[in-house]
């Protein structure tokens, strides 16, 4: 193809992505630069049904003047990333010189906001995501020898976590994890102790999320993996059993590197879902015990009163930081296959 | 006390009779759109001021839904303003003041207020900001026929009392964990923080700044008297908010419990529980710490603001509706909906929490522009106290640390 002719045809694409993918991703960088205004604050007094107080309030015309010379707001640099919300570089620092061992100095650190997120937000990911690819595919394996009369009825049933909204399945299970609820009930009756709790545990909330994001997740890598099945070549699988190999053997030496390809497609989506891990956290109401990255920034532009743009821009950047971190060795691997293949 | 003035208030408007006369709509033709909390006391007043008003305006439109904290500010900021009025509560009015959103009422209250009654209006240096028409604030909740049973005489007016009447439930093995709390993580915690440390005499912010004043001894010691109760609640407290609490205390699950009094009509009604808890439910003044006379407790208001970005015709043809609703003839219908500032209002057995709590001396939620901040740290920052992985003086440094560097990014502190 030319030069020419693939950029008209690759330009109604481009203008898309720049428009809304890039174009967006600089505006949040460039507002994770800058923070609000200075308040002007008047000392003011307030009364009402339960007598005066003395009390402060926002002198709003001259703030609005402020904001009016300073649209975007004061320039912070990248102070924002490096405050106590997100890198915490001083803390970090200052935690390294006054604990004396290195348990301390892990203790000190998992007590800032954004690490204690990133340690859930990894562990998460790190467990999820392997136990979906290999249950995902150790049923793709088991439905595909199915006879055909339940094949499709089994289908459908695998496919059914997919179709539940991740807020409703997670509400359902944050019910019945109730003391009062299904599950919750019958664990206290098995270990005999009334007070146990899920939700007062902080090592059995991340087993329920982790749980959670399995069975929310499973449905995907097993169909894609079931799609990949339908593809194997019947007459290398019956060489390899010709050669004598058993079915163990020929589902790990010419099953698995058949679907290869699709295995690095599902772990590049299943990395990127599961860092950015979130609905469950809100419905199971795990703040708690767990909270993520992307948790975080719902919180800076939601709970407060002020939004926190600046925070929020910042732990985005982060995020993506993040996810292009995880996914480089992936991508790395894609890139070796494809220039291997082409050769 | 302000009750009890209520209460002669209304048996003089009772005197005097309703002398329904056709409500002053204001100028005719234009439009009215309101924002609100959906609940039966703001359903109240606005589904009253739509039937006195609604043939007069040019446009009638009621918004009730939940988490309107969340878009209020949003809007209001563009001229013409989404809405031209927004029911709010001490909290959210500091909100939308802090954006310069809402506008002075002193020439609508003079033309359109003669209903009111001076401790209704909101006023920050005189100038009116919103017209409250009902009070709210935690408070005890007690079932007296449990605590007859664990051998508890009276009903607990400390924070000692009540965790001895917790203790003495729990000995006598009628339950385990008698006592329900609103200990949602987020801002439930906060909340619960504010009640036990104005009780303790704390004070948010260092006086006349926005520096951070919760680290201190006051600080810990109010921490200390909500673990000395949680120690008694409910293993899933730090995911209880009021629908779950209510929902215990009406399954009979609890005798003892720290929650809202605009609660106490939805759990004394004759629905969602038995006859044997809610005739032996009473409600009493929220509990005072080490020896104090504040009740642990803030006390709220809910009033009607107008917006600022919108035309004035449209101001006065909403302020007018909304004040032609709050009145003794719509408390008259809507008596158990709430606890109602306005003159008529008979305190019925769901007002008398409330009221002991006032009249008890508790502290107004603090109408301060920075406090959402402190409020977010304190939420999110207690919670490793209350799971025991820190100390009280740990957990309160964090909560400094954690407001700084918001009040920093907000333009609070420099």
């Amino acid at each position: 193809m030319k030069h020419r002719t693939f950029f008209w045809f690759i330009l109604p694409t481009l203008s898309a992505m720049i428009l809304f993918i890039a174009l967006p991703i600089v505006s949040v960088f460039i507002q994770s630069l800058f923070i609000q205004h200075e308040q002007v604050i008047v000392e003011s007094e307030s009364c009402g049904p339960f007598g005066c107080t003395p009390t402060s309030s926002v002198d709003t015309e001259a703030t609005a003047k402020l904001r009016e010379e300073q649209p975007l707001g004061r320039f912070n640099g990248f102070n924002t990333y490096a405050n106590r919300s997100h890198l915490a570089f001083a803390e970090v620092g200052e935690a390294w010189h006054t604990t004396d061992s290195l348990g301390g100095f892990i203790d000190a650190v998992m007590d800032l906001p954004f690490y204690k997120a990133l340690i859930f937000t990894l562990s998460y990911t790190f467990v999820v995501t392997p136990l979906v690819i290999v249950l995902g595919l150790a049923i793709a394996v088991g439905v595909n020898k199915l006879p055909k009369l339940i094949k499709g009825p089994s289908i459908f049933v695998s496919l059914l976590p997919f179709l539940v909204t991740p807020l409703v399945g997670s509400l359902i299970l944050f019910w019945m994890v109730d003391g009062d609820g299904i599950i919750g009930a019958t664990l206290q009756l098995i270990f005999d102790d009334p007070s146990l709790s899920i939700k007062a545990s902080t090592p059995l909330m991340w087993i329920m999320l982790m749980v959670y994001g399995v069975w929310h997740t499973l449905p995907f890598s097993f169909i894609t993996f079931y799609a990949g099945l339908q593809t194997v070549p019947q007459d290398i699988l019956e060489a390899a059993r010709i050669d004598g190999a058993s079915k163990w053997q020929s589902m790990m030496l010419v099953v698995v590197p058949h679907l290869m390809p699709l295995v690095s497609f599902v772990t590049l989506m299943l990395l990127m879902d599961n860092f950015r891990v979130f609905e469950p956290i809100v419905s199971f109401n795990a703040q708690a015990h767990a909270t993520s990255l992307s948790w975080f920034i719902y919180n800076d532009l939601r709970e407060s009163g002020n939004p926190l743009y600046a925070s929020a821009g910042a732990t985005s950047m982060l995020t993506i930081l993040g996810v292009v971190i995880l996914l480089t060795p992936v991508l790395i691997r894609t890139w070796r296959d494809f220039n291997r293949k082409s050769h | 006390m302000f009750l009890k003035n209520l209460a002669l208030a209304g048996a003089l408007a009772g005197l005097m009779g309703s002398a329904a006369i056709a409500a002053d709509c204001g100028p005719s033709g234009h439009s009215v759109r309101v924002l609100g909390s959906d609940f039966p006391a703001i359903q109240a007043v606005t589904g009253t001021a739509e039937t006195n008003c609604a043939a007069n305006a040019g446009e009638f439109t009621i918004t009730l839904r939940d988490n309107t904290r969340d878009l209020m500010n949003q809007a209001l900021t563009p001229n013409p303003a989404e809405y031209t009025s927004v029911i709010v509560a001490n909290s959210t009015l500091t909100q939308l003041m802090n954006d310069g959103l809402v506008r002075p009422l002193n020439d609508l209250v003079e033309k359109y207020g003669a209903n009111l009654r001076p401790n209704q209006l909101i006023t920050i240096d005189g100038d009116v900001m919103a017209v409250a028409f009902m009070a709210n604030s935690q408070h005890l909740f007690v079932r007296t026929d449990i605590l007859e049973q664990a051998g508890v005489e009276g009903i607990p007016s400390t924070v000692e009392e009540v965790v001895a009447a917790a203790e003495a439930i729990r000995a006598a093995g009628i339950m385990k964990h008698p006592l329900v709390m609103n200990m949602n993580v987020g801002w439930n915690v906060g909340e619960v923080f504010n009640l036990f440390y104005f009780a303790h005499g704390g004070e948010l912010f260092k006086p006349g700044s926005a520096e951070p004043n919760v680290n201190n001894e006051t600080g810990v010691a109010a921490l200390n008297s909500i673990k000395s109760l949680i120690e008694y609640a409910h293993p899933d407290h730090l995911s209880q908010a009021s629908n779950e609490t209510q929902g215990l205390w009406e399954a009979g699950q609890a005798a003892l419990g720290i929650m809202w009094g605009s609660r106490g009509g939805a759990i004394l009604d004759g629905e969602g529980s038995t006859d044997e808890i809610t005739s032996n439910t009473v409600l009493a003044a929220a509990p005072t710490v080490a020896g104090g006379a504040i009740p642990a407790a803030t006390l709220w208001w809910d009033g009607v603001t107008i917006a600022k970005n919108i035309p004035d015709e449209d101001a006065e043809a909403t302020f007018a509706a909304l004040a032609s609703a709050l009145t003794a003839d719509m408390v008259a219908e809507h008596n158990d909906d709430a606890i109602w500032l306005i003159e008529g209002f008979q305190p019925g057995p769901a007002a008398a929490g409330v009221s002991a709590t006032a009249a008890g001396g508790a502290k107004p939620y603090p109408m301060i522009p920075f406090v959402n901040l402190m409020h977010n740290a304190l939420g999110s920052e207690l919670v490793d106290f209350y799971k025991g992985d820190e100390t009280a003086e740990e957990a309160l440094a964090d909560v400094e640390a954690a407001y700084t560097t918001a009040a920093k990014e907000a333009g609070f502190l420099n």
